[in-house]
């Protein structure tokens, strides 16, 4: 037993374990493509408070938590509607390196106190309408425009655009304001870049210590091409070697390719991975027109078939899917068993591009 | 591809070592001249030849190590041929590792962490890298020091197991140990096994550690066959054959240098075995042979560089005069100089053209070949011999002109003035005699003060000769108050020159704790002679000064930091803590054995000639005094230094020879036992055996280091049974010297120029004074009886495997000097066999030894260490001595700042 105590779990921990154990959980689909069904204009998202700012607002989906919460709220209640076990507050680019383009660094913990809310009130709608329902909020934590790994500027390799404790700081200050407001899960997703996300997990490490509390930590990364990488250049397991000392709760995949092209690597973290395995596939490729054509019995399909192989422990949609997506999922993985946790031999795992295991 | 180096094991890996600026002057070289891509072309090159993990390693004292890790890093990062396997980040800097870590998007390991800096930082660290996500190599070294020993390595690297996967649940399997691949065949016997120690060690590792890992750097192993790559492959791949037998993981190794074992030839694979299994005494012996053998082979086409190529022997006095005098210095030859030097005069138009043109052109050759490690210390010492002679030869020509120069109105001056002097209260000078040789030899103006020389005479001294240097030196540690004292007398009496520090006692860090703060024109502390040359003449450069200085500075800034981050870190046991962890005994079972008399008794009977008869001699600090490092009996036939060695040898047998005819040296000892019984640290001795009446009182001092659980906090006095135990128990001193002779035999041939024979009397006076404690020593354990039934070799006496201990005052296990004229108070040390003492209780003559006798079986050397406030004011109590007096004698162990 570590004399050197780590902080105590949650009380989220035990309800998303048990939840876990049971079957195959679902989370919520896309917010950017819902946002979008809603046509708002620059003054909706300026809003009143931000009326006379002088830089175009527009796009900053974060923002909408503040000046538009009943839009995200809205949208959080029909994935709950849908079947979503969990949904991800608002909150992908909620860091001060994210909103840095709209000069908005300074209410960075503000936006996330206000995007957990509007979470938490459609949790709480939705476990009202059904009792004994249980319905968690996962704090979202998305990647940077900035990497550690990879110089902007091709003519000088070495060259970073941005250190180490610049996004250690930016994401602790996410992280606290997400703990802080109540979320039940820290969920940090679309890496593309491992580094990147290390310094978010030594954040998180960071604040849990100071705030003697241990939430569960998803992580999600996304596979870029055919090619099976990181943008960064890491193979699935090169990947998962390097993110496993943060002890995740689940690692996963998402973005970028649809369903049917991750299975492959869906397939290997099922393998290795002692956690359970997340998917969350974008509804197929983008078309020519920016929009994607996976149909919700399309995804179900796919993600079930992944269910009946053992290989996931949660599904969900990322980019263009919607709550009709996430409710045929739900309902095609409502009766299917939930992949075991295997027994994993202990080996010293190292990594670089490629795993490297010595047993 | 797969480098399989010993067809022993699949699962090995190879971690690439030459992108580790230690084990590759070629990256050194590329990363010095800020060569990036040559740089990534060692990684790549590393890779492909089947690396499976690159070691990274930038650690030089003048690169900067994090900046450089984060660019190297980020460049790799770049590359995907090298990227590809994971990298280990090696440093010795916490903060280059940490700066690393940042760098790295996969999972690699930190090399390394280590016990040595405590246990709290080293849980620190361990934590952060669980955060960072790191594998971590364990070097098998604790505060103690580096684990040499199967057990101690083992101790260690358990201890850390249990530290990390208990305190701080670090996954067993990212554990890497380093157990400490330490060189074999150096020719010192204790080395002998260090291959054994850490198959061995590994191998129970691997059986009781679950999950971790070894590794280790294989080329430490064969250190002692640099030059000679085919001797090293094969005992690189000998050496792993049998420690990936016995469970070693991987290896940090030049990928591209590793062969199959199989494929060896069978008879340097059996003698490469021989040496690493330690299967046989000789085993060294005949692997140095057959290497040379196997050298030789390859060197037949070209030229050897060597120094001994035989030529006949009066050839060179065909060549030049310019060319004969070369010749004379580059090999001590004087039987010529002053018929050379004439010949020059009638030549050259000023006999100084002559000191500046070709006899400065020779020493400029034997310094670099003595830079190069070509031509060793005693060599240079007779170098300078010749260039002394050739001097004095000219002296009176150069008198005269300067004469005649003053006499024109015109003003000389030499290129550098260096004075030198052994502080007040030290005499002992072999050293800065030394140090003075080499600067002569360099054409600097040496002026030596001597020994016992107070401050205000240097200061006067150097202020009368306008010395542009001044150095100091000293042995024993109140040298070290005193040499503070002469910085503080130098600032304010507004000196302005270099002060440089040197002398066993002395060491870089002192030198920026104590020292250099008092004065800020420059303090240096100097290693050894061979360094000296490089610091006075960037001293005496002003286009080299402010930047080595600025260098010399920022090293001590460091070091003080390093010294106080240390002190602060690291608690000492409190006095009661300390005394409560004492090593106890049953001493109801003891044996003590009672001395066959009581009171003094002197010995002038001892002889030098049965010294050396009976093999009492420790010949190996005799070669160390002169630089050459090796075993005695192996160091004479050293494939590096064994010629120079062998000639030193025979030239202090020969001078043996000539002190036993002469009967130069007065060898006497004094020893007397008292009865004695300990009360708590202290050792009370009683006028007789009726113990009633207290003759005097021994105070001794404790180790208050934290120590691990299975070791003791030791002092002397817990040797001696408690007067509480009933037993009668005994105490003894001793005292033994060379004799007064050895100072004056030495200075008559310093008189005469010859420093080389005045350093070797010397020398050979300390040997005498060493063998006659040992020698001594071996009488006391036969006085007290058990001493007749050890069936010891004299190698085995040397080396101390006998019973009992004899601590001396000033060094580790009594490190208080004022021990000494407590002796003297008791037995007439002075009167009987003519040792005094100064001020600082050095004895003159130096060469004398002087301590206590404890005989109990368990009884061993150890050295006090640190020493807290709480000790000083109860050793202050004790003794009855004010607590200031206290801290200034012992100011060296203080853990704290008196001030």
């Amino acid at each position: 037993m570590p004399a050197e105590s780590l902080p105590p779990e949650s009380a989220s921990f035990a309800a998303l374990r048990e939840l876990f154990a049971k079957r195959i959980v679902v989370l919520d689909g896309a917010m950017g493509s819902m946002v979008q069904t809603y046509g708002l204009t620059e003054d909706d998202f300026r809003g009143a408070r931000f009326a006379d700012y002088p830089h175009d607002l527009k796009g900053n989906n974060d923002l909408l938590c503040l000046t538009k919460p009943s839009v995200i709220e809205e949208i959080h209640a029909a994935y709950f509607a849908a079947g979503a076990d969990i949904v991800e507050t608002n909150t992908f680019s909620s860091t001060t390196i994210g909103m840095a383009d709209y000069h908005l660094e300074s209410i960075v913990t503000e936006l996330n106190h206000a995007a957990v809310a509007c979470a938490r009130r459609a949790a709480l709608a939705a476990e009202a309408s059904t009792p004994g329902r249980r319905c968690f909020v996962a704090g979202a934590i998305g990647p940077l425009n900035r990497t550690l790994s990879m110089s902007p500027d091709v003519n000088r390799p070495d060259y970073r655009a941005v250190t180490w404790s610049q996004v250690v700081t930016a994401y602790t200050e996410q992280v606290r304001a997400l703990i802080d407001a109540g979320v039940d899960v820290l969920l940090v997703e679309t890496i593309f870049d491992t580094l990147n996300a290390k310094a978010a997990l030594f954040a998180i490490e960071g604040v849990f210590e100071e705030k003697n509390i241990r939430l569960p930590v998803m992580i999600s990364v996304t596979i870029t091409d055919a090619s099976g990488r990181t943008l960064s250049g890491q193979t699935t397991e090169a990947f998962y070697n390097s993110i496993r000392h943060a002890k995740p709760f689940s690692v996963g995949i998402n973005c970028a390719l649809g369903g049917r092209a991750m299975r492959p690597y869906i397939e290997e973290l099922a393998r290795i991975a002692e956690c359970h395995v997340t998917c969350y596939p974008n509804a197929g490729l983008p078309n020519a027109f920016g929009g994607y054509d996976e149909t919700p019995a399309d995804m179900a399909e796919v993600l079930s078939e992944f269910a009946r192989a053992g290989l996931v422990n949660l599904v969900g949609g990322c980019c263009g899917s919607t709550p009709p997506h996430i409710k045929a999922i739900a309902d095609a993985v409502r009766e299917l068993p939930s992949r075991p946790l295997p027994k994993i031999p202990p080996a010293l795992r190292l990594s670089g591009l490629e795993p490297l295991i010595v047993a | 591809m797969s480098t399989n180096p010993s067809n022993a094991a699949s699962n090995f890996l190879v971690v690439g070592e030459r992108t580790n600026i230690t084990g590759s002057p070629k990256f050194s070289k590329a990363l010095k001249a800020g060569d990036w891509d040559a740089c990534l072309a060692i990684a790549k090159q590393q890779v492909e030849s089947g690396a499976n993990i690159i070691d990274i390693n930038v650690d030089e004292a003048l690169i900067d190590g994090e900046t450089t890790m984060v660019k190297f890093l980020n460049l790799i990062a770049a590359e995907p041929d090298i990227t590809r396997v994971p990298v280990m980040i090696d440093s010795s800097k916490w903060t280059v590792l940490d700066a690393g870590l940042q760098c790295l998007q996969g999972k690699g390991i930190v090399n390394s962490i280590s016990l040595k800096d405590g246990e709290a930082e080293f849980l620190r660290r361990a934590k952060l890298l669980l955060r960072y996500g790191a594998a971590a190599v364990v070097m098998a070294f604790d505060e103690q020091g580096q684990a040499a020993t199967r057990d101690e390595k083992v101790r260690i690297c358990t201890r850390a197991y249990k530290l990390l996967t208990g305190r701080l649940g670090f996954p067993p399997e990212d554990i890497i140990f380093d157990p400490n691949i330490l060189t074999v065949a150096t020719g010192i016997e204790e080395h002998n096994n260090y291959a054994v120690d850490f198959i061995e060690a590994t191998r129970i590792i691997k059986a009781t550690l679950p999950h971790a890992k070894v590794s280790g750097g294989l080329s430490n192993i064969s250190f002692s066959f640099r030059g000679n790559n085919p001797v090293r492959e094969a005992m690189h791949t000998v050496f792993l054959y049998h420690a990936i037998k016995a469970g070693m993981d991987m290896a940090i190794v030049n990928a591209g240098m590793l062969g199959n074992y199989d494929e060896i030839e069978p008879t340097l694979r059996t003698l490469c075995e021989d040496v690493l299994l330690n299967r046989s005494p000789d085993a060294t012996e005949k692997l140095i042979t057959h290497a040379d053998e196997l050298k030789g082979r390859s060197l037949l086409a070209g030229d050897s560089g060597s120094l001994t190529t035989a030529a006949p022997a009066d050839e060179w006095r065909n060549g030049s005069v310019e060319a004969r005098l070369s010749h004379a210095l580059v090999k001590g030859i004087d039987t010529f100089v002053d018929q050379d030097t004439e010949e020059c005069r009638q030549k050259y138009p000023r006999p100084l053209d002559i000191i500046e043109g070709p006899l400065m052109d020779g020493m400029r050759v034997v310094g670099d070949l003595f830079g190069a490690g070509k031509m060793f210390l005693p060599q240079v010492v007779k170098s300078a011999r010749v260039m002394k002679r050739a001097v004095a030869y000219l002296t009176p020509f150069m008198e005269a002109e300067k004469a005649r120069a003053a006499a024109a109105g015109e003003a000389t001056r030499a290129q550098g003035k260096f004075l030198i002097a052994t502080v007040k209260g030290d005499v002992h000078d072999i050293g800065k005699n030394i140090v003075g040789v080499v600067l002569a030899c360099n054409n600097y103006e040496v002026v030596d003060l001597g020994v016992m020389v107070p401050c205000d005479k240097i200061l006067a001294e150097a202020r009368r000769i306008g010395a542009d240097v001044i150095g100091l030196s000293g042995l024993i540690t109140p040298s070290l108050d005193e040499m503070v004292h002469v910085a503080r007398e130098m600032k304010r009496e507004g000196f302005t020159v270099p002060l440089l520090i040197g002398g066993a006692t002395t060491s870089p860090a002192h030198t920026a704790v104590k020292v250099a703060p008092e004065y800020p024109h420059g303090v240096v502390h100097v290693l050894d002679a061979s360094r000296v040359v490089n610091v006075v003449s960037s001293l005496l450069s002003p286009a080299q000064k402010p930047a080595f200085l600025a260098e010399v500075a920022s090293r001590q800034e460091k070091s003080r930091e390093e010294f106080n981050a240390r002190r602060n870190k690291r608690p000492l046991l409190s006095l009661e803590q300390a005394r409560a962890r004492k090593q106890t005994h049953d001493w109801a079972a003891v044996d003590i054995p009672k001395p066959s008399f009581l009171g003094t008794q002197v010995f002038r009977d001892a002889s030098v000639r049965e010294l050396l008869d009976r093999e009492f001699i420790d010949w190996g600090p005799f070669f160390s005094a002169w630089e050459l490092h090796g075993r005695y009996p192996d160091i004479l036939t050293d494939e590096v230094v064994g010629t120079e060695a062998a000639k030193l040898h025979r030239d202090a047998l020969a001078m043996f020879e000539r002190i036993i005819a002469e009967n130069c040296f007065q060898p006497r000892a004094i020893l007397t036992f008292w009865p004695a019984n300990s009360i708590g640290d202290s050792v009370e001795i009683y006028t007789d055996e009726s113990r009633t009446q207290v003759l005097h009182t021994f105070h001794f001092l404790r180790q208050q280091l934290e120590k691990p659980a299975d070791q003791f906090n030791h002092c002397l006095a817990d040797y001696i049974a408690p007067k509480s135990s009933g037993r009668p128990d005994y105490l003894g001193s001793f005292a033994v010297t060379a004799g007064p002779g050895v100072e004056q035999f030495s200075h008559e041939f310093k008189a005469a120029g010859d420093d080389y024979n005045a350093i070797l009397v010397q020398a050979l006076g300390d040997r005498i004074a060493e063998a006659m404690a040992e020698f001594f020593h071996k009488k006391e354990r036969d006085l007290s009886g058990f001493g007749l039934t050890e069936n010891l070799s004299p190698y085995d006496i040397i080396r101390e495997k006998y019973r009992g201990i004899r601590p001396a005052p000033g060094y580790p296990a009594c490190p208080d000097h004022r021990h000494k004229p407590q002796i003297w108070n008791l037995a007439p040390v002075e009167k009987e066999i003519g040792i005094t003492l100064t001020e600082s209780c050095a004895m003159y003559p130096a060469s004398s030894v002087s301590g206590f006798y404890f005989n109990h079986p368990d009884s061993k050397y150890f050295a006090v260490g640190k020493l807290g406030r709480d000790q000083l004011a109860d050793y202050a109590q004790r003794t009855g001595v004010p607590l200031a007096e206290h801290e200034r004698w012992l100011g060296p162990y203080l853990d704290y700042d008196p001030s």
